[in-house]
């Protein structure tokens, strides 16, 4: 495979935020695993889209709405061929992964879980991944069991072959863990999950960004990802699901757009992905979305993963240098997408956090949303560097040289 | 706007009550405990009282978090003992004051090592880890009251 010409100072004069100042040092961001920094021709996307063609879609017959409509619907095409989904029509916006989730869980769940039946998800995921099956479970009497982790944040799967059964009704589970970065060997369990008959949901909120996807060759049936942290707007995401199975699902809101007849007692739906999509949606964000995933067909997914790769391996071994730090989370470069979680000595991750900040570089601290991942690492907190195609080996160093202030503070 | 130094925010004082918390154990037989938690970063606390009429005969705390959030419950404890409970919640008012930026409250002597966190004010995402303590404070009296 060639590789593309990867130039990221290039890359970064794409990006108008990353060039200011704060606190009075220049900004390094590495807090991309919250939301990603977005390039011009997303702003410029969304700005045009606001300065020529706003108004509202598959509604008018006037010249706006027609263009409005096709940037939407084109959008819609994009994000299908990125992800080399088998239609546009399996594309249903969403606010982003936890709707998409939600969305599932409300419409798929509620009508085709029982008691007694199983839902599998891991103990890695993202709350969004874990409370939406805890509110479905509670109505239908499903059960909820857990894919253990192991003390590299990795997936123990012996006895898959027991959590597994026929009982098993849905497999819910992530494809990048957004708290340790760990890259889930997720084709293995949707093959397994598929052979005891188990619809398989895959949260990709990280995946969609640190790897090249392709929801035919995973072979799950609900792919879920957001727009914001792949350098598209916030406020809009994906739910990809296989036609069969969305067709056969009851809406998750009623409202205009996704009707096709309204009578006095009941209403027949419209056609995918409408169904889905009551109420005037987010037609700027799939633009933006649209033109997001422009940008990163330009610069190459390979070339998006080799330069993340070759940074957080280069980041790993800075950090371990410095005595104190303990990093969470798979040892294997190769196991591991650019999330970096880590504690240092006796200073805990918000006063890291304080104190990385006043140095200019933006990490998060906090439970990441993980509290489970957290508990199963016995800490309340991990202070989280994530990298992404705008940074630069000159990031990591000041984030290292920050944590030497932390050091002089906390000792 | 001059930048908030981290020096005004990390004192000695901060560090060492952080380090070597006073009345940081478990009592036996508290007329109150509550607890309290900044689900943001995951600090949490367990503020006990014991409350003999009007008074606060004891106080303790069990908790983690950061730096900020632990070194002032501890130096609170320090100052609760044998106060009224007006007092007590006079104290937690004037160290909102100071949180809020209050000149005043951050020289006021009855504020004790409380006012090596007058810094914090210059970091507002910070302000709610420095008021935890107080917080389950007012919220603790605020049981016994109705007990």
């Amino acid at each position: 495979m060639t590789t593309t010409a990867f130039d990221v100072q290039a890359v970064r004069a794409d990006f108008p935020i990353l060039g200011q100042v704060v606190h009075g040092k220049t900004l390094v961001y590495l807090d991309s695993a919250a939301t990603s920094q977005k390039p011009r021709p997303v702003l410029d996307a969304l700005r045009s889209y606001y300065d020529l063609d706003n108004a509202n879609v598959h509604r008018g017959i006037h010249e706006l709405s027609r263009r409005a409509t096709d940037a939407y619907e084109g959008a819609r095409e994009k994000v299908a061929r990125w992800i080399n989904a088998p239609s546009p029509k399996e594309i249903v916006w969403t606010r982003g992964t936890t709707e998409a989730i939600n969305l599932v869980a409300h419409s798929w769940g509620l009508d085709n879980l029982n008691e007694g039946d199983e839902i599998l998800i891991s103990v890695l995921e993202h709350h969004s991944n874990i409370v939406p099956w805890q509110l479905v479970a509670a109505r239908t009497g499903a059960k909820l069991r857990y894919i253990e982790l192991d003390d590299q944040g990795r997936w123990i799967l012996d006895d898959l072959s027991t959590l597994l059964n026929d009982r098993t009704k849905l497999v819910a589970v992530s494809h990048v863990s957004n708290a340790l970065g760990t890259i889930n060997p997720v084709k293995d369990v949707v093959a397994r999950a598929r052979e005891v008959g188990a619809v398989v949901v895959v949260d990709g909120a990280q995946g969609a960004v640190h790897t090249r996807v392709d929801v035919q060759d995973l072979g799950a049936d609900f792919y879920a990802l957001s727009g914001h942290k792949m350098c598209g707007p916030t406020g809009i995401g994906v739910l990809w699901g296989r036609a069969e199975l969305l067709d056969a699902m009851a809406p998750y809101q009623g409202g205009g757009e996704m009707i096709e007849f309204v009578h006095r007692d009941h209403s027949t739906w419209a056609g995918l992905p409408h169904k889905f999509e009551a109420g005037t949606p987010n037609i700027a964000g799939a633009v933006g979305l649209g033109a997001a995933v422009d940008y990163l067909a330009g610069i190459g997914m390979d070339a998006v993963v080799a330069h993340e790769r070759e940074l957080v391996g280069y980041a790993l071994d800075r950090l371990r240098e410095i005595e104190g730090m303990r990093i969470y989370g798979p040892e294997s470069q190769a196991e591991r997408s650019a999330v970096v979680s880590f504690t240092l000595a006796a200073s805990h991750p918000h006063d890291i956090s304080t104190i990385l900040d006043a140095e200019g570089v933006a990490v998060r601290a906090g439970h990441h949303c993980a509290q489970l991942v957290m508990k199963h690492f016995g800490v309340a907190a991990t202070a989280r560097a994530s990298f992404y195609l705008y940074n630069t080996r000159e990031d990591v160093d000041r984030l290292v040289d920050a944590l030497g202030v932390v050091k002089r503070i906390f000792g | 706007m001059e930048e908030p130094r981290l020096d005004s925010l990390y004192q000695q004082l901060i560090l060492e009550h952080y380090r070597a918390p006073k009345n940081k154990r478990e009592m036996d037989d508290p007329s109150v405990e509550v607890h309290l938690a900044n689900p943001v970063c995951g600090d949490e606390i367990r503020l006990q009282l014991k409350v003999e009429g009007d008074h606060i005969s004891d106080v303790s705390f069990v908790g983690q978090g950061c730096s900020i959030s632990q070194a002032a419950v501890s130096m609170m404890t320090a100052l609760l003992k044998g106060r009224s409970l007006s007092e007590a919640d006079s104290l937690a008012e004037r160290f909102k004051e100071m949180m809020h930026g209050d000149e005043a409250a951050s020289k006021d002597r009855a504020m004790g090592d409380l006012r090596a966190l007058a810094g914090v004010s210059k970091f507002p995402v910070r302000i709610k880890c420095a008021l935890l303590g107080f917080d389950a404070l007012q919220q603790a009296m605020g049981k016994a009251g109705s007990e």
